[in-house]
């Protein structure tokens, strides 16, 4: 392109134009200088590890146990609800940006009953793709460049490159097992009070809490929330509450919304999802409730992205709120039902284990379980990529036992991925047929 | 009541001057006073039979694992039938899993191209007037957005004008190219004033594009409504286009389902990774039932391509139907249409009521917007004031002019032309 405007002088005009047209024959080539760079903001967020796993999982003749979906099937009333939806004309046009009406007032019904507290339908929520989508507002809206926000490791991990993304400063804390190394429960996967202090500083703008947690299955208890709390107060600092599997708590446990803690509600932004609360995550839905002056900024984000979610989806979903709304009183109602049903799951998924040999550490919420595959002593010394043990165990496992999972290492900052190399993430979440399937496996396992 | 509030500022700077949308006050308006809803562009008439029965094939099918994530940059069976498509419009092969992404709506894949591209200090030539969200989108990607108009040559014999007598001109075009420009933005057929790009006026662009090495972002959203036997030319098609244009397109405008938000980018490999980098970043997945459906009706189109059935002829035939009634009931009353080549809007000059909204200098809302909510107040009709798809510096250029969507019922149409008769009637009176 600079060749165009040089000067020659004799040729002139002429010898201009013919470096122009030359210029402009280099240009269809693909081998031209191209400066057409992706913007600096997503520089290294594109490497994608679930790209990877999800491809060879794909295989029919794979037992799939690796990403979080179900294969269950959704109840049949959202099913039913999604059809009938499909009949009323309008609502295959736009319905309101910020979440179509009769699904914000839903939800802000069900979430005034479990909060405590009235929630503004228009002001106080905001519907999103997926809980991601509530992330990815949450984040562009409230954190920039200058900014530290501390992640929980093990930790969903697109918080890392949706904090980047933002130009700030992920800063890392993991959890620590407290009877060092033998854990039997993801209780015992615990913070360490001084170590989480440590991290907060004048920068700290968020803290992102995950919980019930995925991968380990830990859910917070009211103590160990007051302890973030505290924190987050003594440093006004903003937390953004990812709380997806909020449904799927077992016994003897609780779900505790760190919003409801004095000083959170404002200060706090509390992300749920359609996809985990009513088996449906293809619809992708999700919300983001807080307080009016932190959702509206959430609100100028999601309408400068997509601005309106999908209207069929939302008026089913809606629909489907109403009828577990009016049981909320009633065992029946999905949210407990379904928690119900996972429990028993849970507890087949760490007996298969068990017979295999293995050590899982019982999740007290969610739908995965975490396993710690160093005691099988499978030697992979020879596979010569750089990859942590858990990936090649992984890709080792799915190839020669046709069973699929997750690394536990790739929830894991670049620190302390070494920490948690040993251990793999199975999601229960599966028919009987599925965890069948997988008990063959890990009944024969030795045999091979 | 005293909301508890944190004591430090919360919001990002990259939000600066975004929180006003004429789209919620609008919206709201005609919510609350329209008898007859001309306003926000979407259609009042049902989305095509094959469209829904698509989607309660996929409910009925028994295949429950629809409800589940489906491939994060597009489901399998949209991006093959998309690539197809695109392979006969373009005229080159494409690969679908590289070469296409399906994005939520139109609008998130516009998001995906500014956040991928565009940094700091760059330039993004915007041609005026545009869809509204082209600014605040260049903005928050830290971009500096640059404006150029397209300048009315009414005709000399005082017939209507047509959306194609709005031009650029050349050397003024050419000037807003700078070292700093890394995009422009074309929206072509083009929403608000319905101007069909010529290939003389693409091949303008296209040359200064390659000139300059700068990248297309091309939003074909009306690609299949145009009128008077016109041709939509695509940009990517023209020498030295393919490696350097994103085209974005929607199922919404497409099948007549704007609330399905279904939409996508194609282009080549180089920059699509760019662009499933911030999808993957930022909503992952898509819908996967509503993707379903619509690679069903994208095949049945496939079938009836160029025939009579196909909706793609008979979409645009009923809309310029409704195109020149419009037009008809506007010029009747003395409110002057400018005629649109495609897309379903289009916008009059309202000069002659001028009287009934007196003008208020001091007044630093422009004049076509308190019309248009003088006019849904007090005639229950909602249009949009032209100045929305201006940039705030020339909101002021054109003061005349309210948009008017005809993707309407006959009926709806029918009540707008009664509505404007009367009120032609009161003036005369």
């Amino acid at each position: 392109m600079f060749l165009a405007s040089r000067n020659f002088c004799c040729c002139g005009i002429k010898l201009r134009t013919d470096l122009l047209s030359r210029s402009i024959k280099h240009s269809t080539s693909a081998t031209m200088p191209f400066r057409h760079k992706n913007a600096r903001r997503i520089e290294g967020l594109d490497s994608n590890m679930w790209a990877e796993f999800t491809k060879v999982a794909a295989d029919p003749s794979i037992v799939n146990l690796g990403q979080g979906f179900p294969d269950i099937p959704p109840p049949s009333y959202v099913k039913e609800e999604l059809a009938k939806v499909a009949a009323v004309d309008r609502l295959n046009q736009y319905t309101r940006g910020s979440g179509h009406p009769s699904l914000v007032k839903a939800l802000s019904q069900v979430y005034e009953k479990v909060c405590g507290r009235k929630i503004d339908p228009l002001t106080d929520i905001l519907v999103t793709v997926g809980a991601y989508g509530s992330l990815f507002s949450t984040i562009q809206a409230l954190i920039e460049e200058g900014d530290e926000v501390i992640i929980i490791e093990p930790f969903y991990n697109c918080y890392e490159p949706m904090v980047k993304m933002a130009g700030a400063k992920p800063v890392f804390i993991p959890l620590r097992c407290k009877n060092d190394g033998n854990s039997a429960s993801s209780a015992e996967w615990v913070l360490d009070p001084a170590e989480l202090a440590n991290k907060f500083n004048s920068k700290t703008k968020a803290i992102i809490l995950n919980t019930p947690h995925n991968p380990i299955g830990k859910v917070f208890t009211l103590e160990e929330l007051q302890v973030i709390a505290d924190l987050c107060i003594k440093h006004d600092t903003l937390c953004i509450s990812d709380e997806v599997y909020e449904w799927l708590v077992y016994k003897g446990h609780k779900h505790i919304k760190i919003a409801t803690l004095p000083g959170m509600w404002e200060r706090t932004v509390t992300i749920g999802s359609a996809g985990k609360t009513y088996s449906v995550t293809g619809w992708k839905l999700g919300w983001s409730i807080g307080p009016e002056y932190l959702i509206k900024h959430l609100q100028v984000v999601h309408q400068n992205t997509l601005y309106t979610c999908p209207t069929p989806l939302q008026e089913a979903l809606a629909q489907a709120f109403w009828m577990d709304y009016k049981r909320m009183d009633d065992p029946d109602c999905y949210f407990y039902s379904l928690s119900r049903e996972l429990e028993s799951k849970r507890d087949r998924m760490a007996q298969l284990l068990k017979e295999a040999g293995l050590e899982p550490i019982i999740p007290d919420g969610g739908y995965f379980m975490i396993v710690d595959v160093s005691t099988l002593n499978v030697d992979l010394s020879d596979v010569d990529e750089k990859q942590p043990y858990d990936y090649k165990f992984v890709k080792w496992m799915i190839a020669s036992k046709k069973l699929s999972a997750i690394p536990v290492s790739a929830f894991c900052g670049l620190e302390t991925k070494k920490q948690f190399e040993k251990y793999i993430r199975f999601c229960f979440i599966k028919k009987d047929s599925t965890l069948d399937a997988a008990e063959v496996i890990l009944k024969n396992w030795n045999k091979q | 009541t005293l909301q508890a509030k944190m004591s430090r500022p919360v919001q990002a700077r990259r939000l600066e001057g975004m929180d006003k949308n004429i789209w919620v006050e609008f919206v709201q308006l005609a919510a609350t006073y329209s008898k007859v809803n001309l306003g926000q562009g979407f259609p009042d008439f049902p989305a095509p039979d094959f469209l829904t029965e698509a989607l309660r094939r996929a409910l009925g099918g028994g295949n429950h694992m629809l409800h589940q994530y489906t491939r994060a940059f597009g489901h399998p069976p949209l991006v093959k039938v998309l690539a197809q498509f695109f392979e006969k419009l373009l005229g080159r092969d494409l690969d679908p899993m590289t070469n296409v992404m399906v994005t939520v709506g139109a609008y998130q894949a516009l998001f995906c191209c500014f956040q991928a591209l565009v940094d700091e200090g760059d330039e993004v030539i915007i041609i005026e007037p545009f869809f509204d969200c082209y600014e605040p989108m260049v903005k928050m990607a830290g971009g500096t957005p640059v404006f150029v108009p397209l300048r009315p040559n009414p005709p000399k014999d005082g017939k209507l004008m047509s959306s194609a007598d709005w031009q650029l001109d050349p050397a003024e075009l050419a000037s807003k190219f700078s070292e700093r420009t890394k995009a422009i933005v074309l929206n072509s057929p083009n929403n608000p004033l319905g101007k069909v790009f010529s290939r003389g006026e693409l091949g303008l662009i296209a040359e200064l594009c390659v000139k300059h090495d700068v990248l297309c972002i091309s939003d074909e959203v009306y690609e299949w409504l145009v009128y008077d036997g016109k041709q939509h030319i695509r940009i990517a098609s023209l020498q030295g286009m393919w490696d350097r244009t994103v085209i974005i397109g929607s199922a919404g405008k497409t099948f007549s389902a704007t609330g399905w938000k279904v939409g996508w980018a194609v282009g080549p490999d180089r920059l699509l990774q760019h662009l499933r980098t911030v999808h993957q970043n930022s909503v992952y997945h898509c819908a996967t039932i509503a993707q379903e459906a619509v690679a069903q009706g994208f095949q049945r189109e496939l079938m009836l391509y160029g025939k009579p059935e196909s909706y793609f002829v008979q979409l645009p035939k009923e809309l310029q139907q409704k195109r020149d009634w419009l037009v008809q009931s506007l010029d009747s009353v003395g409110m002057k249409p400018i005629i649109p080549e495609g897309t379903y809007f289009l916008v009059a000059d309202i000069s002659q009521f001028k009287s009934d909204v007196p003008d208020v200098p001091s007044s630093d809302e422009p004049y076509d917007s308190r019309f248009a909510k003088w006019m849904v107040k007090n005639k229950g009709l909602a249009a949009i004031p032209l100045s929305a798809f201006y940039s705030e510096a020339h909101k002021n250029n054109y003061t005349n002019f309210i948009r008017f969507c005809f993707a309407k019922e006959e009926a709806t149409l029918k009540a707008a032309s009664d509505i404007l008769q009367k009120w032609k009637q009161e003036k005369t009176s």
